[in-house]
């Protein structure tokens, strides 16, 4: 079990809250294929990825960057079960996208560098850990089915 | 759970040939080296405080790096050992860039000091890289661009690397 103290739920919380979704999801994702861009493999069927130009301008990639970002409100909702809430998500990620899970790290990665211009300042050293924390809860959570 | 796949010893010897490959394959761009040399030249008056401010959260979001610093009094975001070694830690750096055409010859003094008497584990290269990817994000949110920040982090691994030569 994870254990939050008062101040990490808050953080995280206030974070997510205060969130642009369809802003920070499709750049969050679109860093992720431009930085790593092996995990474009995954995209295969969602059009032009040829360069950094086309993948930030790509309309289903900031689509599906939405969607995950909004993926993330369960777990927020649910800090203190969060392997059970993902559960489902983990055998999908595992069972059917066949997502190497080394992947999720790599998109928490880039969640946080925007998270971070985003919040310029505010994103204090306990600010990053809270949330990185976080991530790192969820991103174990989505591998744990995998077999 | 880690896939648990069994790798015969042929593969391994395989596996490690392809990863040198890669890491030669996976070397530095004139396109990349123009780009980190640029950026580097707007980050280059603040690099004392960027450094500070990586090394601060280093020490802050990755608790186990604190085990190399046991011999600071105080080991606080902007703490004076932690500014100080902050820009000692960014003005290597700012050397690797001048010498970013030879990372291996040009750190060479640098790799036998982390590899003979500070014995960093090169993980943690890893760990203060993010760390400022990060405060690099955070000072300059829209020259850190995707770009940019794949340039600097191919860069800052090509450091790694030259680091951790003189390592075994």
């Amino acid at each position: 079990m994870v254990e939050w103290t008062e101040q990490e739920r808050t953080i995280i919380t206030t974070i997510f809250s205060n969130l642009d979704y369809e802003d920070v999801g499709p750049k969050a994702l679109a860093r992720c294929l431009i930085v790593y861009p092996w995990t474009q493999r995954y995209f295969a069927s969602f059009g032009n990825l040829y360069n950094a130009e086309a993948i930030k301008t790509n309309p289903n990639i900031a689509a599906h960057g939405t969607k995950v970002l909004h993926g993330l409100d369960r777990a927020v909702k649910n800090l203190d079960n969060i392997k059970a809430t993902y559960a489902e998500l983990s055998v999908l990620h595992s069972e059917k996208l066949h997502v190497d899970p080394d992947n999720f790290k790599l998109l928490a990665d880039c969640l946080t560098i925007v998270i971070a211009a985003k919040l310029g300042s505010a994103f204090t050293p306990e600010t990053q850990a809270a949330f990185q924390k976080f991530l790192a809860v969820v991103v174990s959570a989505l591998g744990r089915q995998y077999h | 759970m880690p896939r648990l796949t069994y790798k015969p010893p042929h593969d391994c010897l395989l596996i490690g040939i392809r990863t040198k490959q890669l890491a030669n394959r996976m070397s530095l761009t004139a396109k990349d080296k123009d780009t980190v040399k640029a950026f580097w030249g707007k980050v280059s008056a603040k690099a004392e405080d960027i450094g500070q401010d990586a090394l601060s959260r280093m020490l802050v979001v990755y608790p186990q790096t604190k085990t190399y610093f046991a011999h600071w009094q105080d080991l606080s975001p902007g703490s004076a050992p932690v500014k100080k070694h902050g820009a000692t830690i960014m003005a290597g750096v700012g050397d690797a860039v001048s010498k970013i055409d030879d990372l291996t010859a040009g750190l060479l003094n640098l790799s036998e000091l982390h590899a003979f008497t500070l014995r960093v584990d090169p993980a943690n290269f890893k760990i203060l890289a993010h760390n400022i990817l990060v405060v690099l994000a955070i000072r300059l949110p829209s020259d850190f661009t995707p770009e940019v920040h794949v340039a600097i982090d191919k860069f800052l691994a090509a450091v790694a690397r030259a680091l951790s030569e003189k390592y075994r």
